[in-house]
C-alpha cells in the first residue's frame, strides 16, 4: 500500500460517514415532508378515480386544497397538511387536531376526502359545528376558504 | 394550563419505513466493514483476518434486530437501529485496531520480561458485549411487543413501568450504593462505581440510570401540576413551595452523596442533571432549572473546600492546569505542583526503595497529594495528531493513551478520523437524541412523553459529559461514551434504552384505532 492508495482510502472512509449522516438525515426529512414512497403508502389511490376522464380530474387536482388551517383559537397558526387521510377534531388525544376548548366535544367533528372533495361531518358535538354560518347536520363539502367554526376554533382548507 | 398531553401531533399521518430502516442499516454496516478493511489495508496490506468474524458477526446481529423490530415494532423510528448499530460498529471497529496494538505491545513486553498492569483493549470481548446487548434489545423489543388486547396484567411495556414507580425507584438507588458495600464494590481509578461478582465486574450506575428515568417520569406525572402551578411569584421566577420543594432537595443530597462517597462527578452530575432537566420537561418553568443549577453550582463548590474530597479537587485542577501534573505530578501544601514524574530524582528514589507506585510514595514524601495528568493530556496529543481530516485508521498510535479503548476512545477515534469523523458520531449522537425527543413529542401519554424526553436527555448529557472530559471543556469524569468504550454493562443498558425509544416510538407512530361512530352524544362539559 502507497501512503497515496491509504490516504485515498481514508478520504473515502471519511466520505463514507458523511453519506451515512446525510442518508439519515434523508429519511427525516421524508418523515416532516414526506418522500414520494411514504405519500403514495399513505394515500389509497381510487381504483375508479384513474378511469376518470383525464381533464376534470387535472382540474380537481389543481382545485384540491392541501392543507388545513388553523385561523382561530389556542391553535391558530398550526397547519395540517392534508393527505387524503381523515382528519379528526377533539378534545380527545387520539384526534388528529387536539383543541384544548371547553365549548368543543371530545370527538367534535370529522373531516374525509370523498371523490375529490373534503367533507365535513359532525360526530354528534354538544355545542354543533358550523360551516360558514350554517351548522353541519350532516356530511357537507367544504369549499377552499371558507371557516368551519369549532367551539371556539376556526379551521379553513387552503390550497 | 400545561399542555403536556395536549400537543398537536405531528402533521403527516406516520407510515411504516422499515424500508428505509432497513437501507440505513445495511449502510451502517457498510461502515462498519469498511472501517474493518482500512484497518486491515493500512497496518498489513490486506483484508485483515479478523473480517469475517467481527464484520460476519456485526451483520448476523443487526439483522436479527432489524427483524424482530419489524415484526414487533413495524411503526418504530426508522433511525434508531441503524445510528446504535453504526456507533457500536465503529467503537468494535477501533477496539479491534487497538487490540491488534496492545497485543503486540503486550507480547514486546513480556518477552522483555515486563508484566503489563493496564486494562487492555479486547475485541473478542467487546463482539461478545455486543452480541449480548443487541440480544438485549431483541428480549427487550419482543417482551414489550404489543398484546393483542391490549396490556394485559402480566404485559410489560413502558407505559406499564409507571405502576413500579417508587419500586424501580428505590431498586436504583440500592443499584447506585451496590459499589460502596464492601466485599462487592471497588475502586477502579479513583472513582467506586463497579461490583465484582465472580469474573465479572458490572458497572450499576449503567443501569440504575434507566430506572432513574423511569421513577423520575413517574413521580413528576403525578406532582407536575402542583410544582408548576403552585407558588409565590417574586419578579420573573415563580418560587415553590416547599413540600414541592422536598424532592429536589432529596434528589440533590442523593446526587452529593453519590459524589461524595464514590467520589464520581460525572455520575453525580448526570443524575442531577437528568432530574433538573426531566423537571424542566414537566412543568415548562425555567425557575426550576435555575434553581436545579444553582444548587450544583452550591454542592461542588462546598465539595471543593471540603479536605477529603482531593479526588474531587484534583481533578478540577488538572482541568485548570494539566501541563505540572503531566506524567505525575504532586500537589503541596503550599499550592504548588512539583512534578514526581518518572525523569525526576524523587521518582527514580522512591523506584529504587522498590516503591510498587513511585510517583504516588515519592509525593508522601513531600506531603502532597498525587495525580496524573498523562491520560488527558496525551488524549489531546492525540487529538492534535488527528488534525482535521485524521491519520487515517490503522495508521495513528492512539494506544499511547491510557484507557484509549473505553473512557479516551473519543479522542482515539479523533486522532484517526480527524475532526471530520468526530463530527459525524457527535451528529449521530444528535440523531438519536434527536428521534428519542420527537418520540416524546409523538407520545400522546404524559408517563411516555417525560419517559422518552428523560431517556434521549441522559444519553444527550452523557455524550456531553465525557466528550466534554476528554477534551478538556469540562473536568474529565470516568463515564462510559455510549456504544462506543468498550464495557458490556454500558453497552447492555444503551441497548436497552434504544430498544425502549423503538418501543415508545411504535406506540407513538401507529396509526390511532379508528373511532367508534355510535358513541351517543358527547356528555355535556362544564364551563367555568
Amino acid at each position: 500500500m502507497t501512503p497515496f492508495t491509504l490516504t485515498l482510502i481514508k478520504l473515502a472512509f471519511l466520505a463514507v460517514l458523511w453519506l451515512f449522516v446525510i442518508a439519515a438525515v434523508g429519511v427525516i426529512r421524508a418523515d416532516l415532508f414526506g418522500s414520494k414512497a411514504a405519500t403514495r403508502a399513505a394515500q389509497p389511490q381510487p381504483a375508479r378515480a384513474a378511469k376518470l376522464p383525464k381533464q376534470p380530474r387535472a382540474q380537481q387536482q389543481r382545485s384540491a386544497p392541501t392543507k388545513l388551517v388553523v385561523v382561530q383559537g389556542e391553535r391558530a397558526g398550526t397547519v395540517i397538511d392534508l393527505t387524503g387521510v381523515p382528519i379528526t377534531i377533539g378534545r380527545a388525544n387520539d384526534a388528529t387536531l387536539v383543541v384544548t376548548d371547553d365549548y368543543a366535544s371530545s370527538r367534535h367533528a370529522r373531516i374525509y376526502a370523498q371523490d375529490g372533495q373534503w367533507i365535513v361531518e359532525d360526530l354528534g358535538s354538544t355545542n354543533g359545528t358550523y360551516l360558514g354560518r350554517t351548522k353541519v347536520s350532516r356530511p357537507m363539502p367544504v369549499p377552499p376558504g371558507v371557516p368551519v367554526r369549532i367551539g371556539k376554533t376556526v379551521i379553513e382548507l387552503r390550497k | 394550563m400545561s399542555s403536556i398531553g395536549q400537543q398537536i401531533r405531528a402533521q403527516l399521518p406516520y407510515t411504516k419505513r422499515n424500508a428505509a430502516s432497513l437501507a440505513l442499516l445495511i449502510f451502517a454496516m457498510v461502515l462498519t466493514l469498511s472501517a474493518f478493511a482500512e484497518v486491515g489495508l493500512a497496518r498489513d496490506g490486506r483484508l485483515p483476518l479478523g473480517l469475517p468474524l467481527y464484520g460476519g458477526g456485526l451483520v448476523i446481529l443487526g439483522f436479527a434486530a432489524y427483524f424482530v423490530q419489524a415484526k414487533f415494532a413495524p411503526y418504530a423510528d426508522p433511525l434508531l437501529l441503524p445510528l446504535a448499530v453504526a456507533l457500536n460498529g465503529i467503537g468494535l471497529a477501533m477496539i479491534y485496531r487497538l487490540d491488534l496494538d496492545t497485543s503486540k505491545t503486550k507480547l514486546d513486553a513480556r518477552a522483555a520480561g515486563q508484566k503489563l498492569a493496564e486494562d487492555e483493549a479486547s475485541a473478542p470481548g467487546q463482539l461478545m458485549w455486543t452480541f449480548i446487548g443487541i440480544a438485549m434489545f431483541v428480549v427487550a423489543v419482543l417482551i414489550m411487543r404489543d398484546t393483542k388486547n391490549g396490556e394485559g396484567r402480566f404485559a410489560i411495556s413502558p407505559k406499564t413501568m409507571q405502576r413500579y414507580t417508587y419500586i424501580v425507584g428505590l431498586s436504583a438507588m440500592i443499584l447506585l450504593l451496590l459499589p460502596i458495600v464492601p466485599g462487592l464494590g471497588g475502586q477502579v481509578n479513583g472513582a467506586r462505581v463497579w461490583i465484582f461478582i465472580g469474573p465479572f465486574s458490572v458497572q450499576p450506575g449503567e443501569f440504575a440510570k434507566l430506572m432513574l428515568v423511569v421513577f423520575f417520569a413517574g413521580y413528576l406525572v403525578n406532582k407536575r401540576q402542583a410544582m408548576s402551578l403552585i407558588g409565590k411569584k417574586i419578579g420573573p421566577l415563580s418560587l415553590p413551595r416547599a413540600r414541592d420543594l422536598g424532592p429536589i432537595m432529596v434528589i440533590w443530597f442523593f446526587a452529593l452523596g453519590v459524589l461524595f462517597v464514590q467520589k464520581d462527578l460525572g455520575t453525580a452530575l448526570l443524575y442531577f442533571g437528568l432530574f433538573v432537566s426531566m423537571l424542566y420537561i414537566a412543568t415548562q418553568r425555567v425557575s426550576w432549572v435555575m434553581i436545579g443549577v444553582g444548587l450544583l453550582a452550591i454542592g461542588i463548590f462546598v465539595a471543593t473546600l471540603l479536605p477529603f474530597m482531593g479526588h474531587v479537587n484534583q481533578r478540577i485542577d488538572i482541568w485548570q492546569n494539566p501541563g505540572p501534573y503531566f506524567d505525575g505530578g504532586c500537589l503541596v501544601k503550599s499550592g504548588e505542583v512539583v512534578p514526581v514524574n518518572p525523569d525526576t530524582d524523587l521518582y527514580k528514589q522512591a523506584a529504587a526503595a522498590g516503591s510498587q507506585l513511585p510517583g504516588q510514595t515519592a509525593c508522601r514524601k513531600l506531603g502532597g497529594e498525587y495525580s496524573d495528568s498523562g491520560q488527558l493530556l496525551k488524549g489531546l496529543f492525540s487529538l492534535g495528531e488527528g488534525g482535521v481530516l485524521g491519520t487515517g485508521l490503522g495508521q495513528g498510535e492512539p494506544w499511547r493513551t491510557p484507557l484509549s479503548f473505553s473512557d479516551f476512545i473519543f479522542d482515539s477515534l479523533g486522532e484517526e478520523l480527524g475532526l471530520t469523523g468526530l463530527m459525524v458520531l457527535l451528529l449521530v449522537y444528535a440523531l438519536i437524541v434527536q428521534r428519542g425527543m420527537k418520540t416524546a413529542i409523538a407520545a400522546r401519554d404524559p408517563f411516555l412523553k417525560l419517559f422518552a424526553g428523560g431517556v434521549s436527555f441522559v444519553l444527550a448529557l452523557q455524550v456531553f459529559v465525557i466528550v466534554g472530559g476528554v477534551t478538556r471543556l469540562i473536568p474529565l469524569t470516568g463515564l462510559t461514551t455510549p456504544f462506543l468504550s468498550q464495557g458490556g454493562s454500558s453497552l447492555m443498558a444503551n441497548w436497552i434504552l434504544i430498544a425502549i425509544l423503538v418501543r415508545m416510538s411504535h406506540d407513538a407512530r401507529k396509526p390511532a384505532p379508528q373511532a367508534i361512530q355510535d358513541e351517543g352524544m358527547t356528555q355535556i362539559v362544564s364551563t367555568r
